[in-house]
């Protein structure tokens, strides 16, 4: 949490004491919160373009009086990187939208992406005052940070972060996602001689392969790392840390330190009869195709299914993209089979939302037994247990159970596994000393994100298993904060 | 971005490239591939790493023009670009002194082969290798497999080079006359699937290298599953090699036709 002294001294600007007067509080909570403009679902089901358009100025400004300015801004403790919420929104308010943005980057390398993608509703906007103390619905603060960081992007004058002289110490990242990306920011801002590996032909981790299109467009991600450019960050694609170059290769190369931001690429199956039949495929395959290899385009070589009766299995974000994604390739019935109820969906609400609005149908409290192929080894159908929730578990959920006996065929010629991902086990097994757990995340000192090999840091997928995009930032700039001293330490 | 320094076709349908990729040339082992791109608008595509000159920064690729990916990959010339090239991804293959390693490899399974028979080699095994092709021409690198190899049996469907019939004839004679430790399959799937119900008939142990399907070639996808021992196992990270006598061939068979 950013300290109390500081944020007081921000808000006692002589601007924002200002701004506080024009309105009354009650005026301002009276205010109904605005609605994104959307792209109406019979039209957006044919392309893959984004479905939420963005807030126009005017609603901006409209959704910015909402915010009061509070003096113990609880929004703050929503967000695992401590943006400084009030101020951007003021920002906002008083027409400065290229300050609103800068105060975004004080805190957060992409605040275009997490403004599209963050789970706001359990993060900054779930802690705010509207709600925690009136009942009512949050300050929209999502849609107020993609909104400034829109505006600064649109408006070509993107502030780049000023950065510490060269210090002319080598940095090593393994993975572009968002941890790796956020990492590499903060290292260069403090001077820093960062460089980026990928495996992969492409940079963004998951903001790239995984999250499609009509969520999060790929130029998005390119300009954030086009930034990155400017400051001095260098990329280096197909090139896998542990496999291309080696723990001594890398010494050799004269790298001092190593951040780990691999994600947790490995994907999980159910182990049941059928499930290697054609036309079964993991989510990550699916949505590989499609976003990394632009399989829907006919000009790519990649080819792609295009399942008339698809079924996606899983409840996440992943299962949503994953089955808006058929809907858009021509799925006439696109299907959510869950175990648990829809309360217990861990997918964002606005996925859901729209997943419904997208006419895809939802099967909860269903389990898939088995599937079927037909004699070319193609999926044809699948067996469904419909389920009933009992006693909460360990996670505090409801646990589902089977109802004996109570089974249904479900006609299908595309099954898309989407339940969960394990750390990918390719750097761990590659680098002597590297301590993981049994589940195979990489064991980190909490507070610097160090691992049990002194030089190396890790942070994102890797050690938390699957999480968010913000969580795997705020996990980089700790990373860079804790090598930074690290390294100060040891020079 | 790889350049290609040397091109040489082996047969009308197969070509040896020699690219530049000086950290791939220095990690890879035997049994290790590369994943491809050609293009802008490229599917990621495998192929196995016939052979690496550190001193040089190249690697050896060998090629089979079989469709469009390795047909658009064939057309490049000396002086091209390969759009994308990563690796060395897979586990090596495991070498030792086993003794007695038939090295039966068909088609473009012998390019893959070669740096195996090197390997076994040079680790002191006394290595056979059994090449088959369908006909003479599509029989490719025998002289270099010579150079390693102490024995080297050829077979063609059409007898017009060698002795004529399948790789399990060769194999078989090789196991009626003498003692074999190991059996190494590359080829066709459905080879590799005769090759090791013939080796498991004579209780030797085989191992296969798996051409699957495949995406990302680093775990991420799953396409390349296959059942190994009644497990789905990843081609990509926990082979290409597997026990032969444990793969579920039929399923790879069936999967291979994904998208044809
Ligand atoms: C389909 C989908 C939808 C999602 N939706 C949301 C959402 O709406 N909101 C949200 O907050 N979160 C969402 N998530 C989760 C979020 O994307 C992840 O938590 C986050 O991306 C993790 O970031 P990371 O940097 O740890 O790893 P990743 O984003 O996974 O990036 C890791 C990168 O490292 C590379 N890499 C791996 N190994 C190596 C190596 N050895 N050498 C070099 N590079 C390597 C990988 O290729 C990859 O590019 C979603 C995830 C998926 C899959
Ligand atoms: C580990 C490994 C090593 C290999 N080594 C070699 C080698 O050294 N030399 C060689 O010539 N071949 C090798 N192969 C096989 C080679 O990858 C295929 O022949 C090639 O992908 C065929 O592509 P195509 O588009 O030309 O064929 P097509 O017959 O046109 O393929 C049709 C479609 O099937 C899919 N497809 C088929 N096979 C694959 C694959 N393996 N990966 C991704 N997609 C596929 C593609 O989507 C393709 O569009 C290897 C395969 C593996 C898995
Ligand atoms: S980064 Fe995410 S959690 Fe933080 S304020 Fe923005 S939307 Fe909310
Ligand atoms: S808690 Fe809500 S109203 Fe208060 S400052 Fe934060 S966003 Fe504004
Ligand atoms: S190719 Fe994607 S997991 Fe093996």
């Amino acid at each position: 949490m950013p300290s109390k002294e500081y944020l007081q001294a921000e808000r006692n600007q002589p601007w924002r004491e200002a701004l506080r007067k024009t309105m009354k509080n009650k005026e301002r909570t009276d205010l109904p919160r605005v609605k994104m403009p959307e792209q109406p679902p019979e039209v957006r089901i044919h392309n893959f373009r984004e479905v939420n358009l963005g807030l126009t100025p005017e609603q901006a400004l409209a959704e910015s009086h909402r915010c009061l300015d509070c003096v113990d801004p609880t929004c703050i403790t929503g967000c695992p990187v401590e943006i400084n919420i009030p101020k951007f929104i003021k920002n906002i308010e008083r027409g400065e939208i290229l300050e609103a943005a800068k105060t975004l980057k004080e805190t957060n390398a992409l605040p275009a992406v997490c403004g599209r993608v963050c789970p706001q509703e359990r993060q900054c906007e779930s802690q705010c005052f509207y709600v925690q103390k009136l009942k009512k619905q949050a300050v929209a603060i999502g849609y107020l940070e993609r909104f400034a960081a829109d505006y600064e992007r649109e408006s070509g004058h993107i502030s780049i972060p000023e950065t510490a002289p060269a210090n002319g110490i080598k940095i090593a990242v393994a993975g572009s996602g968002p941890a790796g990306l956020a990492f590499a920011g903060d290292m260069a801002k403090m001077g820093y001689d960062v460089t980026v590996f990928e495996a992969l032909h492409e940079l963004g981790g998951v903001l790239r392969y995984g999250i499609p299109e009509f969520r999060l467009p790929n130029t998005i991600v390119e300009v954030e790392i086009e930034g990155l450019k400017k400051m001095g960050v260098k990329f280096v694609t197909n090139c896998i840390v542990g496999k291309t170059i080696s723990q001594e290769d890398l010494k050799e190369m004269g790298y001092r330190g190593l951040f780990i931001g691999s994600g947790a690429g490995l994907p999980n199956f159910m182990h049941i009869p059928g499930e290697n039949l054609i036309g079964v495929m993991s989510c990550n395959e699916y949505l590989t195709r499609v976003n990394l290899m632009q399989a829907a385009d006919p000009e790519s070589d990649t080819p792609i299914h295009r399942g008339k009766k698809v079924a996606v299995i899983g409840g996440g974000n992943t299962a949503m993209d994953a089955v808006r994604t058929a809907r858009r390739l021509g799925a006439e019935k696109a299907m959510i089979v869950y175990r648990r109820s829809e309360e217990e969906m861990p997918a964002r609400i606005e996925e859901v939302k729209h997943a419904k609005e997208e006419g895809v149908e939802f099967f909860t409290l269903h389990n898939p037994l088995r599937y079927e192929g037909d004699e070319n080894g193609h999926v044809q159908r699948m067996l469904l247990q419909r389920m009933k929730l009992g006693e909460p578990d360990a996670s505090g959920r409801r646990r589902p159970i089977p109802i004996e006996g109570d089974t249904l065929w479900v006609d299908v010629d595309e099954v898309i596994v989407s339940v969960g991902v394990s750390p990918n086990p390719l750097i761990p097994s590659s680098f002597a000393g590297l301590e993981v757990t049994p589940h195979g995340t990489i064991v980190v000192d909490g507070e610097t994100m160090q691992t049990s090999v002194e030089y190396i840091f890790a942070g994102g997928d890797i050690v938390r298993g699957g999480a968010t995009v913000i969580l795997a930032m705020g996990d980089g700039r700790k990373a860079a904060k804790g090598m930074d001293a690290w390294l100060k330490k040891t020079l | 971005m790889n350049k290609i320094v040397g091109k040489e076709y082996l047969s009308d349908k197969v070509v040896k490239f020699e690219i530049e990729a000086p950290l791939i040339a220095k990690s890879r082992k035997a049994g290790h591939f590369v994943i491809v791109r050609i293009g802008k608008k490229g599917e990621r595509v495998p192929y196995t790493i016939a052979s690496a000159d550190p001193q040089k920064g190249t690697i050896t690729l060998v090629v089979q023009n079989v469709g469009k990916s390795s047909g658009k990959f064939c057309e490049l010339n000396v002086g091209d670009y390969i759009t994308d090239l990563v690796g060395p991804l897979g586990k090596a293959t495991h070498i030792e002194n086993f003794g007695t390693v038939v090295c039966a490899g068909g088609g473009v399974g012998i390019a893959p082969m070669l740096p195996i028979i090197e390997a076994m080699k040079k680790a002191g095994n006394k290595v056979i290798a059994v090449l088959a092709a369908r006909t003479k021409e599509l029989v490719i690198l025998e002289n270099e497999v010579r150079q390693f190899a102490d024995e080297v049996i050829i077979m063609t469907d059409d007898g017009s080079y060698g002795k004529k019939g399948l790789i399990t004839n060769g194999v078989e004679e090789v196991i009626q006359r003498e003692k074999v430790d190991l059996c190494v399959t590359i080829g066709p799937a459905i080879m590799m699937k005769f090759v090791s119900e013939l080796t498991k008939k004579y209780n030797i142990q085989t191992i296969a290298s798996l051409n699957t399907i495949m995406v990302d070639g680093t775990g991420m996808c799953g396409a390349c599953r296959v059942t190994v021992g009644g497990k789905t196992k990843f081609v990509c990270v926990d082979g290409p090699e597997f026990d032969a006598h444990q793969v579920d061939f039929d399923e790879m068979l069936m999967r291979l036709k994904a998208y044809n």
